[in-house]
């Protein structure tokens, strides 16, 4: 019997405290930003979300980082979100085809490729010739990531200079032994010893990484120049602070912060940037948007 | 008419909150992997699979999960027999220290061997000095495999071994059975279902394991990629080809399953 009566009130605690309203999912008194940012854009993005919560009390910024294809799947699939900066074009044009963007998409920021090596090149290579030479352990990222495609560009461009030619882009291609999630798993790999040479963003060489890769520049004529866009989401539940946020990103100090990491400004010298058409060597995949 | 009390009657509050939570715990499991089967069909997922990706994905995947279960099978039966049934310093110890990659996240595993077994690892000039190159090669697959997998084989093997009755045992004895014989014909039958659950168990937490081998021996279509590993890459691609390997992937591990638990049950009823 007493068995019995314990049940009972344990059923009935349970239907009570199913009833209480939940708090949980409500921030402190204070507005939450979600941010979905690729993977190269970690520390930069780090060190503009402190400064924006600084300027803004009360906002936090939430980031996401990871392989901007990866966010645009989850954006595709519904992930809330109130900003998405991806390192390319493409997939800025999959979330915004699943309906996810609001226009209008700017460029806020450029980026070129580079070759990295571990600081005591155990493969010893030297120049970009080398990547073809066989054994050598080349780490990439996985198709779809924008830094993968632009590499993939770079390797056509290598393939089609006589000096090079088609079996040098096949040799590099046979040397591949990982495709990585994103471009920061890449430079991992190869700062850690494992792999001999990998291709990422200048601006993932880093004060942190600097000291135990070695870079060896891709010429102007092979490399490929990045460029970000960013834009708010479509159904972002406080578009002027999402608003807000971007044209943080893109004013003087935004963009001075992302010198500071590395990156080249959004705009050429002499042209002002605006609502970019997301054309241009960096995005094969993209029609003039707006 | 007169209520008249039953016994069932009084019990039903607690069977119905019994019922409601497993209810619920069922509902956790197959909710999931019903909008999977619904989604995929809706999506006409299989015309977008990648086949060769996908046959070479399985193939890798189940290759080295047999592998990884073989090893697992010779080191862990032995491991388990020691801790259940000998008594020595630090036996504590080594039982707790073999169940940690369970509690391990898959990453922190995934590090751990990569430091220990890449080039520049603990062991990595001896690796080099034997030729031997682990990182990036399914070698690589294997151990993220068995390093996570391990645990389950081991926790289930003791626990099987312990509640033997040394009774029986010591009857074999007398009658002059060697030890050898006392485990072929006394204490693995006796174990056997333990030990084939924790087969089951280890099996299956290899065939999905993903962190540790993404982060140790990387990614590569035919080399490295395993199911789960495709899986996530073909995600980004396209989500109903994903859902679709997916689904193979449970297709196949569900197949399994049943076979090996109806092998199981023929062996009960020849005893």
């Amino acid at each position: 019997m007493r068995r019995i009566k314990l049940l009972r009130l344990f059923l009935t605690l349970l239907t009570l405290g199913c009833l209480i309203p939940g708090q949980a999912g409500r921030a402190q008194g204070g507005q939450t930003l979600t941010v979905f940012a690729a993977a190269s854009l970690t520390d930069a993005f780090e060190g503009i979300g402190a400064a924006f919560e600084a300027a803004h009390p009360g906002v936090q910024v939430i980031f996401s980082f990871g392989g901007s294809s990866t966010l645009a799947a989850q954006l595709v699939e519904g992930a809330p979100a109130d900003v998405f900066a991806s390192a390319n074009a493409k997939q800025m044009l999959v979330a915004r085809e699943a309906g996810r963007i609001a226009v209008p998409v700017r460029t806020f920021a450029r980026n070129r490729l580079v070759v990295i090596v571990p600081a005591d090149n155990p493969a010893g290579i030297e120049t970009l010739r080398d990547l073809a030479r066989s054994g050598v352990l080349l780490v990439l990222a996985a198709p779809q990531v924008p830094v993968r495609d632009y590499t993939d560009i770079m390797l056509e461009k290598l393939a089609a200079d006589p000096e090079y030619g088609e079996a040098y882009a096949r040799a590099v291609r046979a040397n591949v032994v990982s495709e990585e999630p994103d471009v920061r798993h890449v430079a991992a790999k190869v700062a850690l010893g494992e792999a001999d040479a990998g291709v990422v963003y200048q601006s993932d060489v880093t004060p942190d990484l600097a000291p135990n890769v070695q870079m060896i520049a891709v010429p102007d004529a092979y490399n490929t120049i990045a460029r970000y866009p960013i834009a708010i989401t479509d159904d972002t539940s406080q578009p002027e602070l999402a608003r807000a946020f971007v044209d943080y990103v893109l004013s003087a100090e935004g963009q001075a912060a992302l010198a500071r990491w590395g990156f080249l400004p959004a705009w050429e010298r002499g042209a002002r940037g605006g609502a970019c058409s997301l054309a241009g060597p960096g995005a094969r995949y993209a029609p003039a948007l707006d | 008419m007169r209520r008249r009390p039953s016994a069932w009657a009084a019990s039903w509050p607690g069977r119905a909150l019994v019922i409601l939570l497993a209810g619920l715990a069922v509902l956790l499991v197959a909710l999931p992997l019903g909008a999977l089967l619904a989604r995929g069909v809706q999506a006409r997922a299989w015309a977008l699979v990648p086949e060769n990706s996908v046959q070479q994905a399985a193939r890798l995947s189940f290759t080295t999960t047999l592998i990884s279960l073989a090893i697992i099978l010779l080191l862990g039966t032995p491991l388990a027999f020691i801790l259940a049934r000998w008594s020595f310093p630090g036996r504590k110890l080594i039982a707790v220290l073999i169940q940690l990659p369970i509690v391990l996240p898959p990453a922190v595993a995934g590090l751990a061997l990569l430091i220990t077994f890449g080039r520049r690892g603990l062991l990595g000039a001896t690796l080099a000095g034997w030729g031997m190159q682990i990182v990036f090669t399914p070698k690589a697959v294997i151990l993220a495999q068995t390093f996570v997998a391990l645990p389950f084989y081991v926790r289930a093997a003791q626990a099987g071994f312990r509640v033997i009755d040394r009774e029986v045992e010591e009857a074999a004895l007398v009658d002059g059975a060697t030890p050898w014989g006392r485990f072929v014909h006394i204490i693995f039958p006796l174990a056997r279902r333990a030990l084939l659950g924790g087969a089951l168990l280890s099996w299956a937490r290899a065939l999905g394991e993903f962190g540790a081998t993404i982060l140790f021996a990387g990614s590569l279509p035919g080399r490295t990629q395993t199911m789960p590993l495709l899986i996530y890459n073909v995600f980004e691609r396209d989500v109903s080809a994903a859902i679709w390997t997916a689904l193979i992937l449970v297709g196949l591990a569900f197949l399994v399953l049943i076979a090996a638990l109806t092998l199981a049950r023929d062996h009960e009823a020849e005893l």
